[in-house]
């Protein structure tokens, strides 16, 4: 008997092919767009994971030279003697690939470790005769060095590893350089103070500027909002789909139940279906993904190689644990949509009529209580908006209003589809808006679908845009002179400088602790190019002047946001008790900063000695003056920065997030269109029976077919209208509430009105597609069809 | 004349070739005639309205409606011919579930541009009181007065019935066959009714028993 019964079923599929495709679409492509962020996450992270274990960032504290050159060996002997338990490190590029020399037997335990034991001779990476560790393409870009080349996926991308004599040959350093020195963590009792033994060392700390994590997080946050809307569009054709295949068999289970099967055993039946489905669609999915997250991948790399300075591998890797996600959201997902559905099955009483249009009356009813739970939503947002800070307050807000404006939008249309009716004027205006209305339950799920597309499309765009303008303006503002001279202490520099350009900027600063925070504090010479370029959040025009003056203090954001701190509020800085004047956006810098008049400074800190210059000339002047800068004091040539230069790469680089988040708008478009498509294929059918009098009564087939697409393009041109507002608000939450809970700056929000137009009519256009194959299907369909549907009655 | 058929034929394709349904069928009908067209299932009654109405093309003969052969028409010809010249009644009502019952009434009318009586026609059919309702809220016999209605609107010079009161029970089809009759009486129409009952046949000016594609 089981067997029949699952025969029963699935025959159901041999007449309903477009059904099938659409339900195994659905789920392919609602678990590809997840599964295939995850993965560009999953990448990602764990080759921050593998960074962190061999560039050393952020694990232990360093001991660097004050003066910005190297660690003498005599500075090195002495720590060791004393007790300081150091290891020296010596670092450098050749043929862009970072590096890595680590004495073996001093690097302090789970720092920079290599699993060699398996892959390579563990004597010979300890006594350096000739072992280099690094991922293949590395290796590769490497090129033929004398160490044996040992590939580990572990380490870090464009970095390799080796025992420090090597590294010291390799980048032509003299034997016994040391660039910097690791702290152990563990250090024993009672240490003599370093500046006793190493005074020419200063100590930096785990952690300070270099915690990638914390600023890539931001656009992984980002991605990973992107999937899930993906996954809850194609949620949406999924529920449809699943919905309509179970109310098509109402008659066949009634049929089934009549001649004695269990209502236990179908149900079995149709669950075991769906297993089928979502384990069967998950791995298409899956593979779907994989292959998206390996187009987009390299874009990523560049994406955050360009903001951050991450490295991460172009190359993907199949990860036993995203392959289970990806399987268990398409689990989910059929679960969520096969449960309503199942449970209407149990409920149909044996002896109930057939009624093909009880989808649709059931989709009536329940979109009542649908309103009243989106309006239900959409308050609970609007509380949110008021009084929430947290991050959970942030997310929780992005989905009530995401779901609640999906929930009350059938409501909405059907009341703009109502005013149309009313104010139509001849016969077929006034069918073919109460006909609309009449289809808004079947496409219901569709346009909620393009809707939330829509939304995240403009809502990323928006964030993406004014993320982009932004960071121009951070760069206008990091880099607003003409030359940036960065080097070691040179006598006679900062003259020379004078004597050839309109003004010299010393750009100097030491770390204190604002309220407990690390905060790099400036010392500022007074000139219009901070004011001209700076972006003040708080304080009047006369902040800068204040602060030339010495009367205040300007902060930055994060440090504002993170201590809690406002304009008016004191500090003891330098010395002295200054107000807070001002407060600057300070985008993508995890630590505070705060800005003093120079005197203050260079009285505060006497021992100082600026090494980086901020030079404001004529832009075409810039060339020759690094000549002659490098010929005069032979500085190296990477210690002048040509601002224009800088620039024109950043921007270019950053074009790259654009080339992300736009294949993922389009990705997620193209699902909204494609759930629209198979709304109206399987609506098409349906919809014959109201048809076919329309045709008896004069109206061509053409001219149904024609009607039928307007329909659609003017459904897609409603949700439009109403998505932009709301992908706006979708925006205002991730910048207003999400951002600044998570990583303690706000993004300034932009509009961008082409932007959206534009938006607008590719969804139109999405839609207009979607339709015109059912639009040309009805226009061709032979009238027998048609006839059928009159014959059909007897 | 206002119905003139000539050796109409008609074939479906099927898989084994071509399967005549309709023989050289020849009949006519005059203005205000009543017409009723019998016969087993199969017979070609439904293919003969659907050709008449300009449903379906014929495979060969002519068909004449006030001396006008529609049986070359084209599909917006046919579709003209079916807004203006023919009101079709089918056994399932097909009216039109987004529209009021008044606007079911007057669409037909409307499209043929044409001012529908549809207060008059709805108090005939005892209607009135259901005119801003939808046919979802109205009982089978009410629902095939308002097809009824809609035919009548638009005052077509012949109606097409096909099994009208198949899905009544027998004293309501009592009652819309006699509002019906009354009511094409009254417009001066002619009536071409399919139908598979003797007694309603027999109400009828005329009758018409189809066996095997030819009227016998």
């Amino acid at each position: 008997m089981t067997f029949a019964v699952l025969s029963a079923i699935l025959s159901h599929w041999r007449r309903a092919p477009l059904q099938f495709i659409a339900l195994l679409a659905g789920l392919a492509l609602a678990t590809a767009l997840w599964s295939g962020v995850q993965a560009i996450n999953a990448e990602a992270r764990s080759s921050y994971d593998a960074a962190a274990q061999t560039l050393l960032d952020g694990q232990v504290d360093r001991l660097v030279p004050a003066d910005g050159g190297a660690v003498t060996q005599a500075d090195h002997l002495a720590l060791r003697m004393a007790g300081w338990r150091v290891s020296p490190v010596a670092e450098g590029r050749l043929n862009g690939v970072r590096i890595l020399g680590l004495d073996p037997n001093t690097v302090p335990a789970g720092v920079g470790q290599i699993d060699i034991a398996d892959r390579a001779d563990a004597d010979a990476f300890r006594t350096g005769d000739g072992q280099i560790f690094g991922r293949a393409e590395a290796l590769d870009r490497l090129g033929p060095v004398p160490p044996e080349p040992v590939p580990v996926a572990e380490i870090a991308p464009g970095t390799v590893v080796t025992q420090i004599g090597v590294a010291q040959r390799l980048l032509d350093r003299p034997a016994g350089h040391i660039d910097f020195l690791l702290l152990d963590p563990d250090q024993p009792d009672g240490l003599p103070r370093l500046a006793e033994i190493a005074p020419g060392l200063s100590r930096v700390a785990a952690g300070g500027g270099t915690d990638l994590s914390r600023l890539t997080d931001s656009f992984h946050l980002n991605l990973t909002a992107f999937g899930a809307l993906s996954f809850v569009v194609g949620l949406f054709i999924v529920h449809g789909t699943v919905g309509l295949a179970i109310e098509q068999r109402r008659p066949m289970v009634r049929t089934l139940r009549a001649v004695g099967v269990p209502l236990r055993l179908l149900l079995w039946g149709l669950g075991l279906e769906l297993l089928i489905f979502a384990l069967a669609g998950g791995a298409l999915g899956l593979i779907l993904g994989h292959l998206i997250a390996g187009a987009l991948l390299p874009d990523v790399a560049s994406s955050l190689r360009g903001l951050y300075g991450a490295a991460i591998s172009g190359e993907l890797t199949l990860r036993p644990g995203w392959i289970a996600a990806g399987l268990a959201m398409s689990l989910a997902g059929v679960a969520i949509a096969g449960t309503g559905a199942l449970v209407k099955v149990a409920r149909l009483p044996i002896l109930a009529a057939a009624r093909p249009r009880a989808w649709a009356m059931g989709h009536r009813k329940g979109q009542r209580v649908l309103t009243g739970v989106g309006m239900a939503a959409l308050a609970g947002a609007g509380g949110l908006a008021l009084w929430g800070t947290s991050l959970v307050a942030g997310f929780a807000l992005v989905g009530a209003v995401l779901l609640g404006a999906a929930a009350i939008l059938p409501a909405i249309l059907s009341s703009v589809l109502r005013f149309g009716e009313s104010s139509a004027n001849g016969p077929v205006a006034e069918w073919f808006w109460a006909d609309s209305r009449q289809q808004l339950p079947g496409l219901s799920l569709a346009l909620m679908a393009l809707l939330l597309a829509m939304a995240a499309n403009a809502g990323v765009s928006t964030m993406v845009s004014s993320f982009r303008l932004t960071f121009i303006g951070f760069l206008d503002q990091r880099l607003a002179a003409e030359l940036y001279v960065d080097t070691k202490e040179e006598p006679g520099l900062e003259a020379w400088l004078t004597d050839r350009s309109d003004a010299v900027l010393p750009v100097q600063s030491v770390e204190v602790e604002v309220r407990g925070l690390p905060t790099d504090l400036y010392g500022t010479r007074p000139d219009p190019l901070y004011p001209d370029n700076w972006r003040l959040l708080e304080g009047g025009a006369a902040a800068w002047q204040t602060m030339f003056d010495g009367r205040g203090v300007l902060i930055n954001e994060q440090l504002a946001r993170r201590g809690g701190i406002g304009v008016g509020d004191i500090l003891p800085l330098a010395g002295q008790d200054l107000p807070v004047v001002g407060v600057f956006g300070d985008y993508g810098n995890p630590i505070g900063q705060a800005m003093i008049a120079e005197p203050l400074w260079t009285d505060a800190y006497p021992n100082e000695v600026p090494r980086r210059f901020a030079v404001r000339t004529d832009p075409a002047a810039v060339p020759g003056m690094i000549e002659a800068m490098q010929a005069e004091f032979g500085i190296a040539p990477d210690s002048a920065i040509d601002q224009a230069g800088i620039k024109a790469v950043s921007l270019q680089v950053f074009e790259r997030t654009f080339a992300v988040t736009g294949a993922l708008n389009l990705l997620t478009l193209g699902v909204a269109g494609f759930a629209i498509l198979m709304s109206l294929l399987t609506l098409g059918s349906m919809r014959l029976p109201q048809l076919a009098p329309v045709w008896a009564m004069g109206l061509t087939r053409s001219r149904l077919g024609g009607l039928d697409l307007l329909r659609a393009v003017l459904l897609a041109g409603l949700t439009t209208v109403l998505a932009i507002p709301l992908g706006l608000a979708l925006a205002w939450a991730l910048l207003a509430i999400v951002n600044v809970a998570a990583f303690g700056w706000r993004l300034p929000m932009f509009l961008f009105p082409a932007d959206y137009a534009l938006l607008g009519v590719e969804a139109i256009l999405a839609a207009a597609l979607a339709a015109g194959w059912p639009a040309i299907r009805l226009s061709r369909i032979p009238p027998d069809r048609l006839l059928r549907v009159f014959a059909a009655e007897r | 004349m206002l119905l003139s058929i000539q050796d109409l034929t008609k074939s479906f394709d099927s898989a084994e070739g071509p399967v005549p349904v309709l023989q050289g069928v020849s009949l006519t009908l005059a203005a205000g005639e009543t017409v009723a067209l019998t016969g087993e299932s199969g017979s070609g009654k439904s293919t003969i309205l659907h050709l008449v109405g300009g449903l379906d093309a014929p495979s060969g003969g002519t068909i004449r409606i006030d001396g006008q052969d529609i049986s070359g028409l084209g599909d917006a010809g046919r579709a003209a011919l079916r807004r203006t010249t023919v009101g079709i009644v089918f056994q399932q009502f097909n009216l039109i579930p987004s529209m009021t019952v008044g606007a079911n009434i007057g669409f037909q009318a409307r499209l043929a541009g044409r001012t529908a009586p549809v207060a008059d026609l709805a108090a005939r059919m005892g209607l009135s009181a259901q005119l801003d309702k939808y046919p979802e809220d109205l009982s089978g016999g009410q629902q095939q007065r308002v097809a009824i209605a809609r035919a009548l609107a638009a005052a077509p010079r012949l109606i097409l019935a096909d099994e009208p009161t198949g899905n009544l029970d027998e004293a309501t089809a009592d009652s819309v066959m006699d509002l019906m009759l009354e009511a094409i009486a009254d417009s001066g129409a002619g009536l071409l009714m399919v139908t598979h009952s003797d007694r309603l046949a027999a109400r009828l000016s005329r009758r018409l028993h189809l066996s095997g594609g030819r009227i016998a």
